[in-house]
């Protein structure tokens, strides 16, 4: 099946399968393995890219389903020695051991800072109609889509609070 | 020549301290983070060449019986399917860890409920994974079969070598001022790496490369050159990446050794991947474990006797069993002492390491245990265990290396504020939680492994590392670079580490939390042969050198690298064995735990407020990726309190929870408040380096500090985790 999308800024035609995921249509199709398989099921969060600027687990979606669709993914963030905000944040707070989860935990915060930033409440949030304040309660709520086995949560946490730091100025 | 050395006796040196580069353990970021970070670490399925095939692995829905015919024919005729494989090769479960040799082998046999029998192989992976779930399996049903641990038709085995006893434990109950005897459970847990188990295997001629996921590459060519039945110098593993194994991909596993069989037969490099459910079901899981305890105390809290009985299980021909009691013999004081394991023969999914074997759950129950003496016998938990710090190994008779519990215990009581506690449980409620804390310590046996490693000081002045070894998370690189950074005076983007190649000298391997101190201690060696090499270049003595910052400083010479070198390498190459240490000291890790939580007196549920941790693991490598190892710990902990269970069936064993959405994991707001303080160490009966392992330390005993809470907060004394909500609301007082 033929589909037209945009990945990391650059136009791309995909000839694939009509059963091929989003996740497997980046990872197989267009060789960007950054974007990891952890469960194929959207119960992890390792598949996390953005899709129009929204955060969706890629492993739940079909890839002929993303027409016309703006797609970032882990390589559109940064290079390895051009990091992001928050890929350099995980970087020194050591959000990540084994790294496996680690892309899709740096695409989920980067949508998730633009949640907050655009007021959306959480389960967490006092108050429906104010701009949540960016705590780590709300931060670990906004968050726990995304599983770490190696458990680098606390310090996730403290990266997510340093790069939405720099954000703001 | 390679400086060898043969651990038999005490290292008093401590040459890392004498060192000028001063970045050993220092919290410096992880070398391959970038990567890691910006999406490029490349694990591996992200090896995929092209024109691989896919294959896709299917399983058998039988507790036990057997495979009699899979139609092939049906699933070959779909549009891009390339083979079907029911070789008699497949592996049944995985290798336990360090076997070096193939684990059970064979489709015709059906073990356990979602043993894997078969690979469909197509050109794409939907294609592969239509064909699975298309292929018709006969299968035959003993209707026998035991899949629980507790079927008295359950065959048991009691080791005699995992019985001990010393004294007259019945006696010293007896005589007891105070006594415990109770029986605690836990069930079976699931490992859950992220990364599932995969494999691209690609043969060139006879000789196989694999791109694999796993632990301790040495032994996992071994094990897949026995199970294909040729020779492992044909073999070759790489894993530069791994994420995350905790003990899950110790030993070369189901999907291997199928990619190796199809793209063998195919002629293709073939990609064959686990699913999370496969993974589940396919890969070790920890035993369930039931503990009898027993306690024997004196009016003053000291301890008299210590009994711990384990029960677990396995399937037949495993030689694995969980090691619940490891720590028990050296923990604490007490004359009395009975040990002793028995195993019970299941058909369900195999049992092998899951993160801290043994201690993990053995310690739980025996410090949840200590938590009852200390509230029968009216002394504080904390007290009653420094009043049973013993001396020396109370059961070998040999002294403790190096054995920090006491201050660990003290640190930790004093930082996170142990006086607050109320010692009358259910007295402290905020709005509706109830709120208490708990504590427990915390000890893992320390190992060293033999272990191999080279360092080439390149003309250029930059130390390259080899070896096998892997990072799973570890923080390998760091530690790796940071010592040879140290030994060879170098900054930290002078050092580059490669690892995960059976090509290169083989390590140690990654588990039992002997990495970092095995495969140091050989590059420590590699650098030490390089500092010889230079001193002869330089007509200098060993302790007039120092080097630092990629010069050479001797007497009033201070001269770079690439002058002494002209263009030529240095080859360093370091082997250490363990050796009489091993007998002569008991070794072993100590720290202890603090945990506040709430209960909520409505639902019975249980968050955690906040956790501290102080360790001790002799010297600490790296401040950022120990702590890290250590909050991965505890947050294992964490799960096993409140929240991890693998589920199985009564009827045929399978495991009912076999996903992330029902096997439930810590996620981020299971996880605040975390703390860690490692305390300061040197522990010259480990290895040149005194440094000890910290990988599972996190884990051992954590679980009780959280349970030990609950009780605190509520009365409610949990003995069969996780204590999830339901156990513990049956306990709380009626709503008024």
């Amino acid at each position: 099946m033929k589909t037209e999308l945009t990945v990391n800024g650059r136009r791309e035609r995909l000839d694939a399968d009509a059963r091929t995921t989003l996740l497997d249509a980046l990872r197989v199709h267009l060789e960007l393995t950054g974007t990891k398989k952890g469960c194929d099921h959207g119960q992890c969060g390792a598949c996390t890219v953005l899709v129009n600027g929204r955060r969706i687990n890629s492993c739940l979606s079909l890839a002929c389903m993303h027409e016309g669709d703006e797609i970032v993914t882990i390589e559109g963030l940064g290079e390895p020695d051009r990091l992001s905000d928050l890929q350099q944040a995980f970087l020194s707070h050591d959000g990540f051991q084994c790294g496996f989860c680690t892309p899709g935990q740096i695409c989920s915060a980067t949508a998730m800072l633009s949640e907050i930033e655009a007021g959306w409440p959480s389960h967490v949030s006092d108050d429906l109609d104010r701009t949540p304040e960016l705590s780590s309660t709300e931060i670990s709520e906004r968050m726990s889509g995304n599983i770490c086995r190696c458990s680098a949560y606390p310090n996730i946490v403290e990266a997510i609070k340093e790069a939405a730091d720099r954000r703001r100025g | 020549m390679a400086l060898h050395l043969k651990m038999d006796e005490r290292d008093d040196c401590d040459r890392l301290d004498a060192m000028a580069q001063k970045i050993i353990g220092t919290p410096i970021d992880r070398p391959e983070g970038a990567l890691k970070v910006a999406g490029r670490a490349r694990y591996a399925l992200d090896m995929l060449p092209a024109g691989a095939c896919h294959g896709v692995l299917v399983r058998a829905t039988v507790a036990k019986g057997k495979l009699s015919s899979v139609d092939k024919d049906a699933v070959m005729a779909l549009p891009g399917v390339r083979a079907v494989i029911a070789d008699e090769r497949l592996l049944r479960n995985p290798a336990q860890g360090m076997a070096g040799e193939a684990p059970v082998q064979g489709v015709s046999d059906v073990a356990y409920f979602g043993q894997l029998v078969a690979l469909v192989v197509a050109d794409s992976f939907e294609q592969a994974r239509h064909g699975a779930q298309r292929l018709k399996l006969t299968l035959s049903s003993d209707p026998d079969v035991v899949v629980r641990p507790d079927d008295p038709a359950a065959d048991l085995e009691s080791p005699d070598d995992q019985k001990s006893e010393m004294g007259d434990l019945g006696r010293a109950m007896v005589d007891a001022a105070f006594s415990i005897d109770e029986t605690y459970t836990t069930p079976p847990h699931a490992s859950a790496a992220m990364e599932p188990h995969a494999s691209i295997a690609e043969w060139s001629g006879e000789k196989l490369t694999l791109h694999g996921s796993y632990q301790m590459l040495p032994f996992n060519r071994s094990e897949l050159a026995d199970a294909l039945g040729i020779d492992e110098g044909n073999v070759r593993i790489l894993a530069p990446y791994v994420g995350g194994g905790f003990g899950s991909k110790l030993g070369i596993s189901q999907e291997a050794v199928a990619a190796a069989i199809a793209a063998k037969e195919l002629g293709v490099p073939v990609a064959v991947a686990m699913s999370r459910q496969q993974v589940f079901e396919g890969i070790m899981r920890r035993s369930e474990t039931r503990q009898r305890i027993r306690l024997a105390a004196g009016e003053d809290g000291v301890l008299t006797g210590i009994g711990h009985e384990a029960w677990v299980s396995n399937l037949p021909d495993e030689t694995f069993a969980e090691p619940v009691t490891q720590a028990t013999p050296f923990l604490y004081q007490g004359a009395h002492r009975l040990i002793g394991q028995h195993i019970a023969r299941v058909h369900r999914t195999c049992a092998g390491s899951v993160r801290a074997p043994g201690e993990a759950v053995g310690l739980t129950a025996l410090e949840i245990a200590m938590d009852e003496l200390a509230e029968i016998s009216g002394i504080d938990p904390l007290e009653l265990r420094l009043r049973n710090i013993p001396d020396k190994d109370p059961t070998e008779g040999i002294p403790f290396s190096s054995n920090k519990l006491s201050e660990a215990l003290k640190v930790g009581a004093e930082k996170f504020g142990w006086s607050e506690r109320s010692g009358t449980p259910g007295t402290r409620r905020e709005g509706e939680w109830l709120v208490g804390m708990g504590m427990a310590s915390a000890a893992r046996v320390n190992m060293l492994i033999e272990s191999k490693a080279r360092v080439t000081l390149t003309g250029d002045g930059v130390a390259r590392i080899e070896s096998d070894m892997t990072d799973i998370g570890t923080g390998t690189y760091a530690v790796l670079s940071q010592i040879a950074g140290e030994m060879l005076g170098l900054p930290i983007d002078h050092v580059d580490v490669h690892l995960g190649d059976t090509d290169l000298p083989r390590g140690s391997g990654s588990g039992g939390s002997f990495g970092a101190a095995s495969n140091g201690t050989a590059v420590f060696l590699a650098c030490e042969d390089i500092r010889n090499q230079l001193c002869e270049k330089l007509g200098c003595d060993p302790e007039s050198l120092t080097l630092k910052d990629g010069h050479a400083i001797s007497g009033n010479q201070r001269l770079p690298f690439s002058e002494i070198l002209q263009g030529t390498d240095l080859v360093g190459e370091g082997h250490v064995e363990p050796g009489k240490t091993e007998e002569a000291v008991r070794q072993a890790t100590f720290g202890s735990y603090f945990a506040e939580v709430g209960v909520n007196a409505v639902t019975g549920e249980t968050r955690l407020r906040r956790m501290l941790g102080v360790f001790s693991a002799g010297r600490i490598l790296n401040e950022k990726t120990a702590r890290s190892q250590c909050l991965g710990g505890m947050t294992f902990g964490i799960g096993m309190a409140l929240l991890e269970e693998l589920i199985h069936d009564d009827r045929d064993g399978h495991i009912v929870n076999r996903d992330l959405a029902e096997y439930h994991l810590p996620v981020n707001a299971d996880v605040s408040g975390l703390e860690v303080v490692l305390l300061d160490e040197r522990d010259g009966w480990a290895n040149p380096l005194h440094a000890k392992g910290i990988g599972e330390l996190g884990i051992c005993g954590a679980a009780a500090s959280i349970v030990n809470a609950i009780h605190n907060a509520t009365g409610v004394r949990v003995r069969d985790l996780p204590a999830t909500l339901d156990k513990v609301l049956e306990g709380l007082p009626p709503l008024s």
